[in-house]
């Protein structure tokens, strides 16, 4: 089997401190070693010199398989929402999902938690297991029956699987399409308090405690929504939580002028809450980093605000955006890449995200501070819906490795 | 020393018998003329336009309600050869009306399209029906939609002045500009006067355009609703929130009633229509809160009994309710005049 070395990179290790000079040792698809280690004589040698060497990124709740994009932006798998066409609640369909991206892309499709994603019955949450399915979600809205979501948190965590859950109190969020404020107010548009987040999160805390089940919260945007996962943390909880680059860069006034493309859900928040996003970032109260991925064409956007769909494309500025954490100094890129990498890894029970022996060989090698332009018009994302178009930014992954093979 | 609006420039001659009417109102506080004065392509928010700006269609409108008192023929030709295209996407009657009448008193060719918002949600999408308008060569668009910032939208994509003639919750600057003319012309100025504006103001667009307008023009203005149906943080608009009607009608100069939607009274923002009328109905009693001249205003249709009672809505001095909707006309009037003036190639217009 030949043997790959990667020289003279640094290594941006999620288990380490800080990026050191070192090498992979790869076989197969596998890492053997990494580190300071010796290279044998006989190894393919791969130079890195000038880049930084990650783990590929793992985004935990995309709602399109967008190789393209994915590809563009360093992301070597993805967990595939339920909310797809034709719903993820069937093993047949989910079977079809893991198929979609190989072999250079591996897609790891989220179970819906109940049929149809309706809230009401469970799903075959074991048949999709067995399919390959890494996760059980509730899609994009919430289980409004406590008793229904308390036996899908019981359910999955007697198959070991995660519950990712969406933060909104249905009954609040109704059909409202911003965050109460000033902005939403100007605008007239239909809105909900923030505090629909916080909300949702107090209940499911509430059964996952009694469940004794593992969840994730993919997108947590709110102040009182983070406090509450502090508090479950130091309680001991399995209760983790993501944010998306736009709730840390953007604020709910970047839909004035109603501009679709910044149309998301959970919908944009107050800038107070978008300042206790970063802190929550900084001091770990946010596990995973994820681009939320959503390309929606014309026929979805160009379309009055509230008729219009939420969701942006997220996969291609993932890695440049947040290594403005690193920049402004609120995260270590080593920190970082747990957030986009190992963290998602270790949630979905996958042998990926890290430089352990045995891990899968799913490389980045990225220019920390290559400047780029992120272009709407020139995405390689199936849509450019970015709110984030001719923001300059910087860093880019140059060359992907997904299971010991460059692209 | 502000210039005085002189008669207003048209390229055609107008009729000898009817000149237009001299005004006495208060000029634009402005010495800019023009184009330079009145910059915009389109008329979608009060938010886009400077108070001396709103001074100035209000001037310009004072015109027409003047020319339309005057006598039995009101036309005027300076529209003439433009097409109106009134696209209503949201049923109406007095505001298409109103448009209606004001596009043919200028002399233009007037064509009103009404599409259920059913229809257009089954079938083209809301850009395909503004390229449909604008290729056939619109001189002026005038849009209603159900959808906060359609309008905007449409007006993105086509090459002619659109007139925002109400969307969603958002706004409805013409509405505004006619309450602020009706006012204008019953108490004089704005400085210092008292404007409570009650009701549903949550989901008013017509709500939105006076505060920021009567704000603008240097009114103090009230927003009284009950709790469920107030905006949060209403106070960036410009108003002072009040959920009591005895408070935010003490001392008012102006008490502007609001339009509860039937779909409102059901119980999922206020409890009946009879509740809200005893909490918050304008009724005799409770007008006699506000100054012993105020001026009561409604934008229409009325629900009588439940915002209002009908003794208010029909008291010959306080109520100013017809005096709106004439000068709805003259508004109009003057939007439209103003906005064509560019095509038109109106001198220091174009």
């Amino acid at each position: 089997m030949t043997t790959f070395a990667i020289i003279n990179g640094r290594l941006a290790d999620p288990a380490g401190d800080a990026p050191v000079s070192g090498s992979i040792l790869i076989e197969g698809d596998r890492i053997v070693a990494a580190g300071d280690i010796a290279v044998p004589a006989d190894a393919e040698r791969i130079d890195a010199q000038g880049l930084v060497v990650a783990p590929g990124l793992i985004d935990l709740g995309v709602f399109a398989t967008d190789k393209p994009a994915f590809h563009f932006g360093g992301i070597t798998r993805a967990a595939l929402m339920p909310d797809q066409s034709s719903l993820l609640d069937d093993a047949a369909l989910i079977r079809q999902a893991t198929r979609a991206g190989k072999p250079d892309f591996w897609v790891h499709p989220i179970a819906a938690a109940t049929r149809g994603l309706k809230g009401t019955e469970l799903a075959e949450i074991g048949m999709m297991q067995a399919a390959g399915a890494k996760a059980v979600g509730t899609g994009r809205q919430w289980i409004a029956d406590s008793g229904v979501m308390l036996r899908v948190l019981s359910y999955a965590s007697g198959l070991g699987l995660t519950v990712i859950a969406h933060a909104e109190d249905g009954g609040l969020a109704g059909k409202a399409v911003a965050t109460s404020g000033e902005t939403a107010t100007r605008l007239g548009l239909p809105h909900a308090p923030a505090c629909a987040e916080a909300m949702a999160i107090a209940r499911d805390i509430m059964l996952a405690r009694q469940a004794g089940a593992a969840i994730h919260f993919r997108l947590v945007t709110t102040k009182a929504g983070f406090n509450l996962i502090r508090a479950a943390k130091a309680e001991g909880l399995r209760v983790s939580c993501g944010i998306s680059p736009a709730y840390l860069f953007l604020a709910d006034n970047a839909v004035t002028d109603f501009r679709t493309f910044a149309r998301l859900s959970p919908p944009l928040r107050s800038e107070d809450d978008r300042k206790a996003s970063i802190a929550a970032v900084a001091d770990g109260t946010v596990d995973v980093i994820t681009s939320s991925h959503d390309p929606r064409g014309a026929e979805d956007k160009r379309l009055p605000f509230a008729d219009a769909s939420p969701g942006m494309a997220g996969a291609e500025t993932l890695l440049a955006l947040s290594l403005n954490l690193v920049r402004e100094g609120q995260v270590s890129l080593n920190r970082l890449m747990t957030l986009l990498s190992a963290n998602p890894a270790r949630i979905l029970g996958v042998n990926a995200g890290s430089f352990a022996p045995g891990s899968a060989a799913d490389l980045i090698f990225v220019d920390p501070d290559a400047p780029w332009i992120v272009d709407s018009a020139k995405m390689a994302a199936a849509a450019g819906n970015t709110p984030f178009d001719r923001v300059p930014v910087q860093g880019r992954a140059r060359r992907i490795m997904k299971g010991g093979v460059f692209l | 020393m502000h210039a005085r609006i002189s008669a207003l420039p048209s390229p055609l001659p107008s009729p000898k018998a009817h000149p237009m009417p001299e005004t006495t109102a208060a000029p634009a506080s402005s010495d800019l003329t023009g184009r330079a004065l009145f910059p915009h392509r389109h008329l979608l928010s009060i938010a886009d336009l400077m108070p001396w700006e709103i001074r100035f269609l209000l001037d310009e409108a004072e015109h027409w309600a003047r020319a339309n008192r005057s006598g039995a023929r009101k036309h005027d030709d300076r529209l003439a050869g433009m097409t109106q295209i009134n696209a209503f996407f949201e049923n109406s009657t007095r505001t298409l009306l109103s448009f209606e009448i004001a596009g043919k008193r200028l002399g233009a060719d007037v064509v009103n399209m009404h599409a259920g918002q059913s229809s257009v949600k089954k079938g083209e999408t809301l850009i395909d029906t503004a390229m449909t308008l604008n290729a056939m060569a619109a001189d002026v668009i005038v849009i209603r939609h159900a959808s906060s910032g359609a309008v905007a939208l449409i007006a993105d994509k086509v090459d002619c002045p659109v007139l925002n003639a109400g969307d969603g919750w958002h706004q409805h600057p013409t509405q505004a500009l006619l309450d602020a003319l009706t006012i204008r012309r019953r108490k004089g100025s704005f400085e210092g006067l008292i404007v409570a504006i009650c009701g549903d103001v949550l989901h008013s667009r017509v709500a939105r355009s006076n505060m920021l307008c009567l704000a603008a023009l240097g009114a103090q203005v009230r927003a009284v609703a009950p709790p469920t149906l107030m905006p949060p943080e209403v106070e960036m608009l410009g108003a002072t929130p009040f959920t009591s009607m005895a408070q935010g009608l003490d001392g008012a100069d102006v008490v502007m009633m609001l339009r509860l939607q039937n779909e409102r009274m059901d119980g999922a923002f206020i409890p009946s229509a009879r509740e809200y009328h005893m909490l918050y109905g304008l009724t005799p009693e409770r007008l006699a809160l506000a100054k012993p001249d105020a001026l009561v205003m409604h934008p229409g249709p009325m629900n009588r009994g439940v915002e209002i009672s009908s003794v208010v809505a029909d008291h010959p001095t306080r109520s100013a309710i017809t005096e709106q909707v004439e000068m709805g006309v003259a508004i109009r009037m003057a939007c439209l005049d103003v906005l064509t003036r560019g095509a038109r190639g109106v001198e220091g217009w174009r």
